[in-house]
């Protein structure tokens, strides 16, 4: 286990470490302890490796985060996990704005409550909130899925295209093109599965979930290029 | 951008280090605001007493001979306090409105900050660590305060331009964002009698909120019309003698974030701010709702 005191020794000391484990490394445990809200804590990681902050951080922690499992044991202010590949970033505490905005890949889980614009513009990330989202989540959200185990506020998908948002409890409102859509066999295979790995399992039941998605009136959807999506 | 800090004490053990635990926060939010900062800070009323906090260009020159020219004009004694180019005036309360008007003969070029029975407002162009310390923020005793970091968009940097703004006894406000309709409210709340030293926006607000508290508001009901009437991106953290507000716009895209425990309510732009708060590890933190008013009267 590699331990790093961000008080004493810096952010950029700390990025510039992660930054130089490529590929196979044998240091695959580290612990960051007094992050005290600094921003960009690892950001750019892209090694198989598991980091685990002790504390609250501040602005786009594990930002384009790739293979690396990264667990932040407080809060998480705002970007969280923006433009991530792949990997995986868990948050026991809150979010806050745009959590996973513009996500590529890999998944987001957050224990407690995301706030305004989460996922918005994401691009195939998974997002598992257990409590609320806030307003303007999944705004143009292209792909991928966002579970919430809680209620999600105002204009809920607005202008979506082709993520997958499903939400257990109230939706304040729908954005413009974002309406409710029919449950499937294969939808609550996804819950399942999202349940299991975003660490819910026996918090809710597949049953619960309502799936929103899109209207495809606003943007030219075209059915011959689904297979893209 | 900007950086705002806010500390409503509950615990009067916390009082003797208010200053020092906001300059901590304030410094702290530099890099949201290395233009400018101020601070406002509720440093307690006495007894039948009323402060007028003035700021010079010319310190020298205006302070000098300051209280003696006062007492002469109102025909009683005036204690001052000379803090780099600003300065603290106590005259008895009876008299505040005399004094002002005296002051505005006497130093026309001198700007009041504030006037109240507690606030004192401190504000310059600089950057925070060096505006704390010229006022040596830092030994300041209080029950609550708020301060800005000020990274200017839409209006000059200016010492008049800092934040907070005060534009009725002891309140203050202070804004991280922008308001897209302060030509048209200022062009109202002139024509209902409040009066403005600048162009600034923020000021727009100040003056809207004490407009509402001078019909008679509370400082709830006043900040929930100006979700109604207040158009623009805004966190706006205000103070009066015994309460603290905040309130952020539908959109909330400026951030903020706050803490509560038995000892004090705390505002911060970013949790950065609160990190060296006591207790603040079991302290409860939350982002504030959009469009939903928060206060705290003592």
């Amino acid at each position: 286990m590699q331990t790093f005191d961000l008080g004493a020794e810096g952010l950029r000391a700390l990025n510039s470490s992660l930054h130089a484990l490529k590929g196979q490394t044998n240091m695959t445990a580290w612990e960051v302890i007094n992050p005290k809200g600094a921003h960009a804590i690892a950001a750019g990681v892209d090694a198989p490796v598991d980091i685990t902050v002790r504390g609250s951080t501040g602005y786009y922690c594990a930002g384009m985060n790739k293979q690396a499992t990264i667990r932040i044991k407080g809060s998480a202010g705002p970007g969280v996990a923006e433009n991530m590949m792949s990997g995986t970033v868990i948050i026991d505490g809150d979010a806050s704005q745009y959590a996973g905005a513009t996500g590529r890949g890999g998944l987001l889980v957050i224990k407690g409550n995301a706030s305004s614009r989460c996922g918005i513009s994401m691009k195939g990330i998974d997002i598992v909130v257990h409590g609320n989202i806030g307003h303007m989540s999944c705004f143009m959200a292209q792909s991928g899925n966002v579970l919430v185990l809680g209620n999600a506020g105002e204009a809920l998908g607005d202008s979506l295209y082709e993520a997958r948002i499903f939400v257990r409890g109230s939706v304040k409102s729908l954005g413009a093109d974002c309406i409710e859509k029919e449950m499937r066999d294969e939808h609550f295979l996804i819950i399942e599965d999202l349940l299991r790995r975003g660490e819910a399992e026996g918090k809710a039941k597949p049953e619960e979930f309502r799936r929103y998605g899109s209207a495809r009136k606003l943007y030219t959807f075209n059915i011959d290029n689904a297979s893209s999506y | 951008m900007c950086g705002i800090v806010g500390l409503f004490l509950k615990d009067p053990k916390l009082e003797p280090r208010l200053g020092e635990m906001l300059t901590d926060m304030l410094i702290t939010m530099t890099d949201r605001g290395p233009d400018s900062a101020g601070i406002a800070i509720y440093s307690g009323a006495k007894d039948g007493l009323g402060k007028i906090t003035v700021q010079s260009a010319q310190p020298e020159r205006d302070f000098k001979t300051l209280d003696a020219d006062l007492h002469a004009a109102i025909g009683q004694p005036v204690a001052l306090l000379v803090k780099s180019t600003h300065a603290v005036i106590e005259v008895p309360m009876a008299q505040m409105d005399a004094a002002r008007t005296a002051l505005a003969h006497l130093r026309p070029e001198v700007k009041v900050m504030s006037a109240g029975d507690s606030i004192e407002i401190f504000k310059e162009v600089g950057l925070p660590k060096d505006v704390a310390r010229r006022f040596d923020v830092a030994k300041m005793t209080g029950t609550h305060g708020i301060g800005h970091t000020r990274m200017a968009t839409e209006s000059a940097v200016t010492t008049m331009g800092a934040h907070p703004f005060s534009t009725g006894p002891d309140q203050c406000l202070v804004h991280n964002g922008s308001l897209s309709n302060h030509n048209g409210l200022r062009r109202e709340l002139i024509r209902k009698g409040m009066t403005f030293e600048t162009q600034n926006d923020t000021e727009v607000a100040a003056a809207y909120v004490s407009q509402k508290l001078k019909e008679g508001e509370d400082l709830g009901s006043a900040l929930e019309a100006g979700l109604d009437d207040l158009d623009g991106f805004f966190t706006f953290v205000v103070g009066t003698k015994n309460g603290f507000g905040v309130v952020r716009d539908p959109i909330a895209c400026k951030p903020a974030v706050m803490a509560e425990t038995d000892a004090y309510v705390a505002f911060g732009s970013e949790y950065r701010a609160l990190v060296n708060l006591p207790g603040i590890e079991e302290a409860r933190v939350w982002e504030p709702e959009p469009a939903t008013v928060y206060f705290w009267e003592r």
